[in-house]
């Protein structure tokens, strides 16, 4: 039996599928002029939804325009926006909050949802529903989340100050997780682990099953202590996937907007002014447009950057 | 058979629907779109604009918007040159912005050609709804909604003799409505956490909000009454010590003590919404808010009528004032229906609709319903803010108010909510921070 060169047999399908006349046009086209057929729209989607904003945010961020100014001369402001973004003391006051925010929210959820995974990975009875009960705010929309909190969050009403109450004894009212400089911030990093630790168990533990039994069982053989074996075993072949975990989350948290307005709006003052808050500030209600487009792409290539380090030690990782 | 006469059914009810679908398009023509903040007032301009589809056969639409939300949602709809708006009740900080960028269409022409006079309303209410530039004979739009900020106080308990003898003995005078500043911090203090029908209740109720206006309408009120100036009368621009100045600072620091000592727990961030709430869950003594919401209040089953009283803003060491609330309705001049917009401004300006608005819960700025004799009289709160609006003044309308005001928000915030700085570095920066918007707008 002669069998179709495998180029000739894939036009001929996309030809057959398709309408007499399209299909004729078809039939006559290289395998990879059909594969550019088939990804060209998607390109071009792309193209007009990110490649050609970020040019445009790039272009916008040399110039003075203002989107509440439509009518107003446009004009070339160099690098401006730039230097005045770098030595403004209220962009690096809200990088300090963003840092902070990133920081603990990872330490504290990369701690809880390894915790979890490994304690679901012993396949206790009822693991499974425990997982998904686990798993329930992170399916919550962060607008429900951010709504719900701040009533919990209330000093004269809210669940939490009660709670609180309850454990140590002190006046429910005479603390504002919200309003207090010294609390918001603990107040939005508390949230934030609440919802997106079980996101980072989730990955911990498919970090976990992926490690097979007869490696402990290996290590059973040579008297490991269950210490040991932690050390030795469990956690580095679940470090890539807790990288991971942490990759994402810190990517996420750098841009964090919705749960911090939400919450707090950026206050009280700008205690809590991650700098994606800033960036709205400026942009849509300042109307900066030159100079929000500028601190855009500041922050963009700072993710960017940061993002290609830790993939770098990421992979190292993973040969290791 | 059967299938057939089902198709010709359905192709008649279609052909019947498209019908009714271009006869509703056709009346949908003869409607014009309001666009205004979702309030008390705006249930009032609905009941009014009834008579106007009566008379002129024009369906009225209102689109209405949490305060909140109101400046980003119509200024983005007046940017993006949107047509949801035919007619609009804007700010009275967006006016200097709407006419250098076009979007108000200036009246003028029309004012002149109905023989609608601006000589007809309160000289601030045209100043602050209507002209730009300032104090110039521009008009982009016809003063709606007078308001200003004023107080409102728990009548019922001030009246109560246990409490009046125990403020006599405290303060040696007697508890009554207050005439200074330092008199109304006293009446929060003695109130913040005492015990009143088994309840703990709060001194005052200030605008305190971060993320729009809030804090900047409150303070504002015991600035200007501590000497604040926006700038140098006879220099335009110049800022230094006028906004910094050292009765400035004195009256910042004030309102940050009044902050501290006299709001009830959780008041970071509070605004119109969140005072009314204070007051009437039976919270607070006193609360700062807008006239426009006082119809309510006084109408309110468990805080009004005998409960309630009103006040104007008190004084300070360097003046009486108060800040200018309200707004003009313009007309969008990216509408279709321009002609029945104006037709809409034409009806709202006569004396007649103008005092019916006043009945309503709609503060006229007409002088025919405000020099009335029996104004004063008319509403509990209508001598109060008759007399505020004599005392009015307002924010920078300037087309960069949106960064000035963001600006304020920040520094004061920071200072009085977050405990950052003192009142003086705060002020220091607000001038550093208008300064460069002014520089960068090419006016400094």
């Amino acid at each position: 039996m002669t069998e179709l060169p495998a180029q000739t047999a894939f036009a001929d399908r996309v030809a057959e599928a398709m309408p007499s006349g399209i299909g004729k046009t078809v039939r006559g086209l290289s395998d990879k002029a059909i594969a550019w057929l088939f990804i060209g729209p998607t390109i071009l989607l792309l193209l007009a939804i990110n490649i050609f904003p970020l040019i445009w945010t790039i272009y916008l961020s040399f110039t003075n325009y203002r989107a509440n100014r439509p009518n107003a001369e446009v004009k070339y402001v160099g690098l401006d926006w730039y230097h005045r973004i770098l030595g403004d003391a209220d962009v690096w006051a809200a990088m300090q909050t963003t840092a902070h925010f990133v920081i603990w929210t990872i330490i504290i959820e990369t701690v809880l949802g390894f915790g979890l995974a490994w304690l679901i990975d012993k396949k206790f009875r009822g693991h499974a529903l425990w997982t998904t009960v686990i798993l329930i705010p992170m399916m919550l929309s962060p607008a429900v989340v951010g709504n719900f909190w701040t009533f919990l969050y209330q000093p004269q009403s809210g669940l939490f100050n009660y709670a609180i109450s309850f454990v140590t004894g002190i006046d429910p009212s005479s603390f504002q997780m919200l309003g207090s400089v010294r609390l918001s911030p603990w107040a939005i990093v508390i949230v934030d682990a609440w919802m997106w630790t079980p996101y980072v168990m989730l990955i911990c533990l498919a970090g976990l099953r992926s490690i097979p039994d007869y490696i402990y069982e290996a290590a059973e053989v040579d008297r490991a202590s269950p210490w040991r074996q932690f050390w030795s075993i469990t956690l580095p072949m679940a470090l890539p996937f807790i990288m991971l975990a942490v990759l994402f989350r810190g990517i996420e948290n750098f841009k964090m907007f919705d749960m911090v307005n939400l919450l707090t709006g950026g206050g009280p003052g700008s205690t809590t002014e991650v700098v994606s808050i800033t960036l709205k500030r400026q942009a849509f209600e300042s109307w900066r447009t030159g100079y929000s487009s500028a601190l855009a792409i500041i922050l963009f290539v700072t993710v960017f950057g940061l993002a290609n380090i830790y993939v770098k030690a990421l992979n190292r990782v993973k040969q290791r | 058979m059967r299938k057939l006469i089902a198709v010709a059914a359905a192709i008649g009810a279609a052909v019947l629907m498209t019908g009714a679908s271009i006869d509703g398009a056709r009346a949908a023509d003869k409607q014009l779109t309001l666009c205004w903040a979702a309030w008390d007032p705006a249930n009032a301009l609905v009941e009014l604009s009834k008579d106007f589809t009566k008379q002129s056969g024009i369906d009225m639409k209102f689109e209405f918007v949490p305060w909140t939300n109101y400046a980003d949602r119509f200024l983005n709809e007046l940017n993006s040159h949107g047509k949801l708006c035919d007619l609009i009740i804007g700010d009275s900080q967006w006016i200097g912005g709407s006419a250098e960028n076009g979007h108000y269409v200036k009246l003028n022409d029309f004012f002149a050609k109905e023989g609608i006079s601006m000589d007809d309303f309160m000289p601030a209410t045209v100043v602050g709804y209507s002209e730009w530039p300032k104090n110039t004979p521009n008009y982009w739009a016809l003063p709606a909604m007078g308001d200003a900020v004023g107080w409102t106080y728990r009548k019922d308990w001030f009246a109560k003799p246990e409490i009046q003898a125990a403020f006599k003995e405290k303060y040696g005078r007697d508890l009554a409505v207050p005439k200074t500043y330092d008199e109304l911090k006293d009446i929060a203090t003695f109130f913040q956490g005492r015990e009143i029908d088994g309840k703990t209740v709060y001194g005052a109720s200030i605008y305190t909000e971060r993320g729009s206006e809030g804090i900047t309408m409150g303070v504002s009120n015991v600035l200007y009454d501590y000497g604040f100036e926006y700038q140098n009368p006879k220099k335009p621009y110049e800022m230094e010590g006028f906004v910094n100045s050292p009765g400035a600072i004195a009256g910042l620091e004030f309102y940050k003590e009044l902050y501290k000592c006299c709001t009830p727990p959780g008041a970071s961030n509070s605004y119109m919404s969140e005072g009314l709430d204070a007051f009437k869950s039976g919270q607070v003594a006193l609360q700062m808010n807008f006239f426009a919401f006082f119809p309510g209040l006084y109408k309110d089953p468990n805080v009004g009528g005998d409960k309630i009283g009103f006040f104007v803003n008190p004084a300070g060491p360097a003046g009486h004032f108060t800040q200018l609330g309200g707004q003009g309705i313009s007309v969008v001049a990216y509408s279709d229906k321009q002609d029945e917009a104006l037709q809409y401004i034409k009806w709202f300006a006569k004396p007649d609709v103008q005092k019916k608005w006043w009945t309503l819960g709609g503060y006229s700025c007409a002088k025919s319903v405000l020099n009335d004799p029996s104004f004063p009289e008319s509403a509990p709160f209508a001598a109060q803010f008759l007399e505020s609006m004599a005392m009015v003044k307002d924010f920078w309308a300037e087309p960069s108010y949106a960064q000035l005001l963001q600006a304020e928000q920040k520094r004061v915030h920071d200072y009085v909510v977050a405990d950052q700085g003192t009142a003086k570095e705060a002020l220091d920066k607000l001038v550093a921070d208008w300064t460069q918007v002014f520089q960068d707008d090419g006016k400094m």
